[in-house]
């Protein structure tokens, strides 16, 4: 995926080159092309620091702090998931990264007949506040801030948040939460999506709201153009409707009379990053460029600090292959490489396994050091942003930026981002152009090394060259008595609970979510009275109804 | 037994015959309009709704089928998937298999085996009508033509012919700002096209008036209403007649069409066994006389040669 | 005259899971190959996934399954296929699936078996000498 397209002659030369945004790129680039797009330093670029931040966000960027990265946890019961983060903490990590398990990802309790079979499996099971007090027992929630990659029930996750640090004696302003929150792409990419378009953006623009007033240290929306990506859009594209979708939740906060300069800065991204590495850096440059316009522009937000595209440039899982997958750690390489040259501020690689099994430490291990040889020994902390000037990826900038304008230009034509998703136009053109790239990959059009047969001949006898071994798939043992003791805590808890009080927070939230009330106060006080995650979302899926996709064809 | 039906399968006529006498009780409701303006989800409302009445429903959803490959994506169901463990509710997705009107026989003998087994409301979803042969007017009762605001839908419907054989309109996605216009729009055209119906019925009761209604399918709005105008359409038919008559002109065109169809397989059987036809194919390929002469000798000689027997009613 | 019966399948995506990029592009593809294809939806139980099948009378059910889940979830189908006498319809898988759990799911009943990254063509082909 994400390789451009090469149209070559019968000797092998190259005539032609397509990116997958649409972009052709010329043999060779030279000071007439700047020229010819109207490129100044002061308009395109800016000084590393300096609006429109093309160049980098910070003045010094690499110079005064190498790249952070993440590492995911969470997984089986709270108490597991808890030894875990006391151990990262104890390494040295200062963030913690939550996952959180399907049934809970859509709202579900652990004693649901859809939850078997997944109970605890990918993330962490959480029925009720009494299991995030287990897995957050001990831990200095007022210097330790929690990612949480959770979006149909972030307000849920982000009421118990609360409600568990109040429970630990912290006061909801000293905590920090960065849920990902990002609905939209949900229904686009990740399918975790439980409510029609309309209440999933009600909710995410509740939980803005709610963290403008009540929570400030936190970060209530991570947009993710990263599954969108994943699932068949184009570079351009990825940048184009993950700054739709950011629209759509602004606007949705500013009906409520906030001002967009009060939030903003507290929105982070997720990129992906594989394929073309031109692509990619000159996809990273205009993104910063043309988000800060767009805030600065269209709303108005003046404090430079809130104009940053604040984000996470990494993964790559598309790229990967599971045949011969030694070559995933080459190509994870220059993933990074790619986000470093396109100044990433925090990053994260998919391990080379990752195409096929849950990452096992040694590649973990591998995919850190690739990210470490990179800033301490390749020399990519040198300088910030050293292609710049280049005429090539000068050019190639200006014109993603010009692709991505297009992109959005029709999501605004159909009637911005919520029509499209409800309408399933987007989801149609994505699937329609995973597939074309998969019969291109099928077809030899598109190259991938190790898949399809590669250009430069080996002719050594024990060359491998054309064979792909393909290495077999290992997954996550299911572990039973995962379910069994969730199922078992589920029937103490309601046994234990004021069941009183909780139908009463119930009934309250239930008259929230009807109205137009903020529904997080309601979830917080539910949260303390023990309702379940199934519960507190039961009363969504009553309220709200679930979302009937539409077709994709 | 449907897919018997759709692969033209002579064991499924076998059956159909026999059906037949128990089928005719069923409402049917058709559904059409452009892709795009929500009839699925309008449908999804809808079976809510005559669920909440008790009654069983089945739905046809009609795809079209891709010229190139000859198969199809069937993605209606995807909008009334959560009505799928509903005992009293049957969903079945068809291609349109080339039929212009994205309808075919298949569609209205499914509709037979349907209404055999006892449900009360069979809707036929389809996109496109009054264009084709095989049409939604050969099929339902009642008509429903959904179109969505700012689209010109109403100028294209009075260009299709759709005018004509709508029962009622319904403006889907009415939450949009130029709802009111489109349906005024609407209203306007219909009350144009009431002379032609006066001139064809002397007896104005007979008339229904057609209906413009708004819905917002998404979240149920106005979906109660449209259902009780389809029952009231269909009450309507009942007290003044009329749907003895539609059901009579119904079995009509499915005869005609029968016929056609039947005919059509039989004679070309025949022909192409024939000496006739081998001769004039030779004679065509060697240039020796134009396609036209060789055709109209071929089916000149036709002959019939059975003796006709007389068609009796009982079986 | 005779013609070709035209197979049906429904691509089913089972559980919780919402990976559903490989569902829909194989969906495409046995399009462009001639078949009908009846795509569910995420988040199906097992009920609405036999309850579909009968229904639309379908020749093959296609499990897409990205979750790991693939052998408890093929088993309780199969059972349920045949309580209900789906004696005709072959059950075949896709997803993520170890090879090793390839003859496992073939001897419950499962006919074919299409882990991540099969050609499109080896599918059709697959499905097409099913039927």
């Amino acid at each position: 995926m994400g390789v451009a397209k090469y149209i070559k002659d019968e000797r092998g030369a190259i005539k032609e080159v397509i990116y997958q945004s649409g972009i052709k790129v010329k043999p060779a680039y030279g000071p007439e092309d700047l020229e010819k797009a109207g490129f100044t330093y002061e308009k395109d670029l800016g000084a590393p620091g300096e609006y429109p931040f093309t160049r980098s966000l910070h003045p010094q960027s690499y110079r005064s702090r190498a790249w952070t990265t993440r590492q995911y946890t969470g997984f089986g019961t709270p108490e597991e998931t808890n030894e875990r983060f006391k151990l990262m903490i104890a390494n040295g990590q200062n963030g913690l990264n939550v996952a959180f398990d399907l049934p809970t990802q859509m709202g579900y309790d652990s004693d649901h007949p859809l939850s078997e079979g997944e109970v605890g499996r990918v993330g962490m099971a959480i029925d009720s506040l009494k299991d995030f007090e287990t897995a957050f027992a001990g831990i200095p929630l007022d210097r330790i801030g929690s990612g949480l990659t959770i979006n149909a029930v972030a307000t849920i996750m982000m009421a118990m948040y609360q409600a568990v640090a109040e429970k630990f004696g912290y006061s909801k302003d000293q905590i920090s939460t960065t849920p990902q929150n990002d609905i939209l792409k949900e229904m686009i990419g990740r399918g975790a999506w439980i409510f029609p378009v309309e209440h999933g953006v009600r909710l995410v623009g509740d939980s803005i709201e709610y963290a403008v007033k009540e929570l400030p240290k936190s970060n209530p929306v991570s947009l993710c153009g990263y599954h969108i990506r994943e699932s068949g859009a184009t570079p351009a594209q990825e940048i184009a409707y993950a700054f739709e979708i950011a629209k759509a939740y602004i606007d949705n906060v500013v009906q409520r009379g906030i001002k967009p300069e009060d939030f903003v800065g507290r929105f982070s991204f997720n990129f992906n990053v594989y394929g073309n590495l031109w692509e990619q850096i000159a996809k990273f440059r205009a993104a910063r460029k043309l988000w800060a316009k767009m805030l600065k522009n269209e709303y108005g937000v003046k404090d430079k600090k809130k104009l940053f595209l604040r984000g996470l440039f990494g993964g790559g899982g598309s790229g990967l292959t599971k045949e011969q997958p030694e070559n995933n750690i080459m190509r994870g390489a220059y993933y990074a490489l790619g986000a470093a040259l396109s100044g990433a501020q925090t990053t994260a690689l998919c391990s080379f396994d990752e195409a096929y099994t849950i990452p096992t430490p040694r590649s973990a291990l591998l995919s850190l050091r690739t990210l470490e040889m990179l800033m301490d020994e390749v020399g990519l902390r040198d300088t910030v942003d050293p292609l710049a000037g280049s005429y090539f990826i000068e050019t190639l900038t200006l014109e993603m930026e010009e692709k991505i304008l297009e992109e959005m230009k029709e999501v605004q034509q159909m009637g911005g981002m919520v029509n499209c998703i409800s309408n399933g136009l987007i989801q149609r053109k994505v699937s329609k152009q995973a597939y074309e790239f998969e019969k291109g990959l099928q077809s030899g059009e598109y190259k991938k090394v190790g898949l399809n047969p590669s250009t430069t001949e080996d002719s050594s006898p024990d060359s491998t060259s054309g064979q792909t071994e393909k290495t077999d798939v290992e997954l996550h043992e299911y572990n039973e008595d995962w379910a069994k003791k969730s199922k078992a805590n589920l029937i103490k808890l309601k046994a234990t609970r004021n069941n009183k009080d909780v139908k009463e927070s119930l009934k309250a939230l239930e008259k929230a979510a009807k109205g137009s009330d903020n529904v997080m106060p309601y979830l917080v006080k539910c949260c303390h009275a023990y309702a379940t995650v199934g519960e507190m979302a039961g009363v969504f899926r009553d309220t709200f109804g679930e979302w009937n996709e539409p077709e994709f064809y | 037994m449907i897919r018997l039906i759709e692969e033209n399968d002579p064991s499924a006529f076998e059956m159909l015959k026999l059906l037949y006498p128990y089928a005719g009780q069923a409402f049917i409701i058709g559904i059409t309009g452009s892709p795009g303006v929500g009839k699925s989800t309008l449908i999804d409302a809808l079976i809510t709704q005559f669920r909440k009445l008790d009654m069983k429903v089945a739905v046809i959803a009609v795809d079209p089928t891709s010229p190139f490959s000859g198969g199809a994506i069937l993605g209606d169901r995807l909008r009334m998937q959560r009505h799928a463990t509903d005992e009293k509710v049957f969903i079945r997705s068809m291609a349109s298999r080339g039929q212009k009107g994205g309808l075919s026989r298949a569609t209205k003998d499914t509709a037979v085996v349907l209404s055999a087994m006892g449900y009360d409301i069979i809707i036929i979803e389809t996109v496109g009508a009054g264009q084709a042969e095989f049409d939604i007017s050969f099929l339902a009762h009642s008509i429903g033509i959904v179109s969505i605001p700012g689209t010109g839908d109403g100028i294209q419907a009075v260009k299709a012919g759709i005018l004509e054989i709508g029962d009622i309109f319904i403006v889907n996605k009415s939450d949009r700002p130029d709802a009111e216009t489109s349906v005024l729009e609407l209203k306007m055209m219909l009350n144009m096209r009431r002379p032609n119906t006066l001139a064809q019925n002397s007896d104005l009761s007979l008339n229904w008036t057609p209906r413009v209604l708004k819905t917002i399918a998404q979240n149920g709005t106005g979906v109660k209403e449209l259902a009780d105008t389809f029952l009231s359409h269909f009450d309507f038919m009942k007290q003044n007649g009329s749907i003895v008559q539609k059901k009579i002109e119904l079995e009509r065109l499915y005869f005609n069409s029968l016929i056609k169809d039947l005919a059509l397989e039989k004679t070309l059987l025949f022909i192409k066994k024939s000496n006739d036809f081998k001769d004039a194919l030779n004679k065509i390929e060697s240039g020796s006389m134009d396609p036209i002469t060789c055709a109209e000798h071929v089916v000149n000689n036709l002959e019939v040669t059975r003796k006709p027997e007389p068609l009796n009613s009982s079986r | 005259m005779e013609t070709k019966k035209t197979i049906r399948v429904l691509i089913a995506k089972p559980g919780l899971d919402g990976h559903d990029k490989g569902a829909k592009i194989v969906a495409l593809a046995l399009r462009d190959a001639g078949m009908e294809v009846i795509y569910s939806g995420l988040h199906q139980t097992l009920e609405q996934i036999i309850q579909t099948a009968t229904q639309e009378t379908v020749d093959v059910i296609g499990l897409s399954i990205m979750s790991g889940a693939h052998l408890p979830i093929s088993k309780k189908l199969i059972a349920m296929m045949k309580d209900k006498g789906l004696d005709d319809v072959y059950l075949t898988v896709g997803g993520v699936i170890p090879y090793q759990d390839i003859p496992k799911l073939k001897e419950m009943g499962v006919s074919e078996v299409f882990p991540g990254g099969t050609s499109f063509e080896k599918i059709t082909k697959g499905i097409n000498s099913l039927c």
